[in-house]
């Protein structure tokens, strides 16, 4: 943070890269694009209301819950048009598509994997952060890059998902052209259960995701809009011109999202 | 502790200096680079957003092709262009024991039962002209196949099923003369009532997997599902799958279809 005492020094590093131009497209473009394909896929989902989801399909042969219990359904207001949930699903899904493929296609290309993918220290070292988060240990935070261990998995985790969200969309989507890749997936009914199964978990990503943006707070969330976050303790220029600079702060470590 | 070789960094120490070498390189920017850089995106972000919302209505309430907005309905034509070049393979068959009677999950153009002896198939040309008639018998008597298939509703559901019945390719080779080598492009086919109609392209109808269907799970047909000759496929959704076939025309031109006009896709292939 400047002080107020401080006037705007042109040569003082403020702010540092953090989201790449096309990082930040594909992120903002997605989100109408999930919203699109959840609504529409709920309308394409709620005309069998014969044969509700549950997670016994095929599994236990037992319907364990309601994917979405009646009373939800009306308050959401989600009418039963199914040959509208259909055109949208299957238009916006190639745009859902090209968008995921262009940020996987970019984080690999340039580079960006390697802040994202986790490493052999990610799956313990997520424990540790997960605690943290849920106040439940404060114990020192694991060192960490721009990402640390949990968000690696989680953000790593999401690409996958929505990798298998279009690849078992295809399946039930053509499953005979396709049948190669509907076999793949455990026949017509499993794919179908797992295409469900990843909405529920994109579902879940994003309610933990929001919570977790208006934690970091707002110079965190400002980062994906303009690419760059405000450096917390911005190292001090040494100027002959400013002898008077105070010495530098210990770097406190960003736990950014 | 310093009289010894020096002590090993921590692995914590290397693992933080390595992450940070990650991001060494990253451009910053200065306060008055930083706010340029925030203006700029917030008006690029503020555009692309209302952009989005301007398409976003003119999509919902802009003009409508048989029950949908014009650019999904050519979605589901560039789809269908697309998956045209697949279309000759087929589905998986499936052990009969596992077929069992799926449900009636549609009345139209079958609300009323019918003298079935009185039945008659006719078959038209594509200006319209009567090419001929048939009683069941004509269909029964040529090639039975059998198919045990997984039938799909487009509502979601699926229910693995054994058809009998004859080849739409077997029947459409009585008419071989009058189609000649270049057949027609489209079928359309109509219950006896008219109330209920499909059309489908040619290369779909002459599948090896598309049937004209007289028995299921080895018996004739019930009058709910479409006795006594309705078509079967596994490579349609059920809504392709007419029951109690009235009149068969060979066409050249695309024919309108009942879910069709009520929003859905014409191709409705699996």
């Amino acid at each position: 943070m400047t002080t107020n005492a401080e006037p705007a020094d042109d040569r003082v590093p403020v702010a540092r890269l953090k989201h790449r131009r096309v990082t930040r497209w594909t992120h903002w473009i997605n989100v109408p694009l999930l919203t699109i394909m959840v609504w529409s896929g709920l309308r394409i989902y709620w005309a069998d209301v014969r044969d509700p989801f549950g997670f016994g399909v095929g599994l236990v042969g037992w319907h364990w819950f309601d994917f979405l219990p009646d009373a939800v359904n009306e308050r959401l207001g989600l009418e039963r048009r199914l040959a509208r949930g259909m055109a949208f699903h299957f238009t916006f899904g190639w745009l859902f598509a090209v968008n995921g493929v262009a940020y996987a296609l970019f984080t690999w290309r340039s580079g960006e994997w390697r802040r994202l993918l986790p490493d052999r220290h990610s799956p313990g070292d997520s424990v540790t952060v997960l605690l943290h988060d849920l106040f439940i240990r404060r114990k020192p935070l694991p060192p960490q890059g721009r990402y640390n261990a949990a968000q690696r998995l989680s953000y790593t985790t999401i690409v996958a998902m929505g990798a298998v969200a279009v690849l078992t969309g295809l399946a039930i989507y053509k499953p005979t052209q396709v049948n190669l890749l509907t076999t793949v997936f455990g026949g017509y009914e499993m794919a179908r259960t797992i295409h469900f199964a990843v909405t529920i978990g994109f579902l879940l990503f994003v309610a933990v995701h929001l919570l977790q943006v208006a934690r970091a707070g707002w110079s965190n969330f400002a980062s994906m809009v303009t690419g760059y976050e405000r450096i917390a303790n911005p190292p001090p220029v040494v100027s002959p011109a400013d002898p008077t600079e105070p010495p530098p702060k210990q770097r406190e470590e960003s736990t950014g999202v | 502790m310093s009289e010894q070789t020096p002590e090993p960094k921590r692995v914590d120490e290397e693992r933080a200096e390595r992450y940070a070498a990650l991001d060494a390189d990253a451009p910053t920017l200065d306060e008055s680079a930083y706010r340029r850089q925030t203006r700029r995106s917030v008006l690029t972000g503020g555009a692309a957003s209302l952009a989005a919302l301007v398409g976003w209505r003119w999509l919902q309430t802009g003009p409508e092709d048989n029950n949908i907005p014009v650019p999904l309905r050519r979605g589901h034509e560039f789809n269908e262009a697309l998956w045209r070049r697949l279309s000759g393979r087929s589905a998986p068959t499936f052990d009969r024991s596992r077929s069992s009677v799926l449900r009636v999950n549609g009345r139209h153009g079958i609300r009323n039962e019918i003298d079935l002896d009185a039945w008659e198939l006719t078959v038209l040309g594509p200006d319209g002209s009567e090419w001929g008639g048939h009683v069941l018998d004509d269909v029964t008597a040529l090639p039975k196949v059998e198919l045990t298939i997984e039938h799909k509703c487009i509502e979601g559901w699926s229910h693995i099923v054994t058809w009998g019945g004859a080849r739409f390719s077997d029947f459409a080779a009585l008419y071989a003369d009058r189609l000649g080598p270049d057949l027609t492009d489209h079928v359309a086919l109509v219950t006896p009532d008219r109330e209920y109609y499909v059309g489908l392209d040619m290369a779909s109808m002459l599948h090896p997997q598309m049937l004209l269907a007289y028995e299921l799970e080895g018996e004739p047909l019930t009058q709910d599902h479409g006795a006594p000759l309705r078509l079967a496929t596994p490579n349609k959704y059920g809504i392709k799958c007419i029951k109690r076939i009235g009149t068969i025309q060979f066409t050249n031109d695309r024919p309108t279809d009942y879910w069709y006009e009520r929003g859905y896709d014409w191709y409705a292939q699996l």
